[in-house]
């Protein structure tokens, strides 16, 4: 819903602007949604990631190798794919970014890496909204934090 | 020009051949020859129907009764177009955006065909009307029918590409134009095909109708050449009024996609 992805009810405001009120593609352009399982339009990396020195970096901070970018997708391993799909997102530099499971496919050591990248993205001030499974994440990641049990919001710890 | 005359004996040959093709289904077990019984005997029902008819219709040389079949080809051709697809939208959607774009495309070049090429006199003249919108709608038909399948295996197949790039800030025009694009090519791949053979692989039907029945060759592919370009001007104003409508009934304006509009 916050994304405006599928049809809801109620409305989102970043600054004071509402989504309802401005085209669709501007409000997504703003705030990011990424899918657990990103989704690719063709086979070839660099037609989803400018090879750039901003990349290379992006790259190096998430622990990928250099050659990634000229494999093709399917061959690349699922926490590749991930990441990639981060660094997808982040070159369209949104003001908010929602996660679902960034890190779900990801080992302890990589998750680490993507979570201090992110600490750098919050403290740039984007807005980060993370969905994990994983509870030591969330006290890692969170400046506020809500737990979902059974399907119900089970109140705020800040 | 004399026309050949077919007889009875030339009938009850075409019959033979055709109980040669079941007879072959059965003993290789094609499994198509209760297909080809029912196919076949569609043709002859339908085209003796449409023979007779024809017929009556010429005889009387009447606008309403030109209309009226007129208007009945659409429709068949609306409800036919629909009926060939894996995936589909809801009944309602489905039938008007494939019969809309059939008709939209084939009543242009028809009109383009009789107001100045061919001008029949009266423009409405059943003789050349009623067979020239039939061929257009045939193939109009077709290039709508293959379009809205493509678009709509295309989607539903690359539902997260095409998410991917609307969650990265794409308009549902930049999300689905290059599905829209492949689906117009596809649906005119048959036609270009047709274009790039006529006269050096195959006489397209026309022409060999028309020598067939006697005309001068040379006159009768004049008539192929404009025929063919109605032919595919036609088929491209439908395939791409089918596959814009089909993929903008597929998202909304809040460029979401809209799966939920597909028949379940």
């Amino acid at each position: 819903m916050m994304a405006d992805l599928d049809p809801h009810q109620g409305d989102t405001a970043l600054d004071g602007q509402f989504c309802s009120a401005m085209p669709a593609h501007l409000w997504r352009q703003q705030v990011l949604y990424l899918p657990a399982e990103p989704g690719w339009w063709s086979d070839r990396v660099l037609d989803h990631i400018q090879d750039n020195a901003q990349t290379h970096g992006l790259m190096k901070q998430l622990g990928l190798r250099c050659n990634v970018l000229h494999d093709p997708i399917h061959r690349l391993s699922t926490g590749e794919r991930q990441r990639l799909a981060l660094l997808r997102g982040l070159s369209q530099r949104p003001r908010v970014m929602l996660l679902d499971e960034p890190c779900a496919a990801l080992d302890d050591t990589t998750t680490l890496l993507v979570e201090d990248m992110l600490h750098t993205k919050m403290t740039e001030g984007t807005i980060i909204i993370l969905v994990s499974h994983d509870i030591e994440q969330a006290s890692r990641m969170a400046d506020q934090r809500c737990e979902i049990v059974h399907g119900h919001f089970s109140g705020t710890i800040i | 020009m004399t026309p050949t005359l077919l007889t009875s004996g030339d009938l009850l040959l075409a019959g033979g051949m055709l109980c040669g093709c079941v007879a072959l289904s059965l003993v290789l077990s094609l499994g198509i020859q209760k297909a080809l019984v029912i196919a076949a005997s569609r043709m002859v029902v339908q085209l003796v129907l449409a023979g007779s008819l024809l017929l009556l219709i010429f005889g009387r040389s009447s606008v309403w009764l030109t209309v009226a079949m007129l208007v009945f080809m659409l429709a068949a051709a609306s409800y036919e177009v629909g009926t060939r697809q894996l995936v589909r939208l809801t009944p309602g959607w489905h039938f008007a955006i494939g019969g809309g774009s059939t008709v939209t495309g084939t009543v242009i070049v028809a009109l383009i065909g009789l107001l100045t090429a061919l001008q029949p006199h009266p423009w409405y003249q059943a003789r050349i009307a009623i067979p020239m919108t039939g061929l257009l709608l045939g193939n109009v038909m077709n290039a709508v029918s293959l379009t809205m399948n493509t678009v709509l295996s295309t989607i539903s197949r690359e539902r997260s590409a095409i998410e991917a790039r609307l969650t990265l800030g794409a308009t549902r025009a930049e999300a689905m134009n290059f599905t829209i694009q492949q689906a117009i090519r596809t649906a005119l791949i048959p036609t270009l095909n047709q274009m790039a053979a006529a006269g050096i692989i195959t006489l397209p039907g026309i022409m060999t109708g028309q020598i067939l029945a006697g005309m001068n060759p040379l006159e009768a592919s004049k008539y192929q050449i404009v025929l063919m370009s109605l032919i595919v001007s036609g088929n491209m104003i439908g395939a791409t009024l089918a596959a814009i409508l089909t993929a903008a009934r597929l998202s909304d304006t809040r460029g979401r996609l809209r799966m939920d509009h597909l028949a379940r």
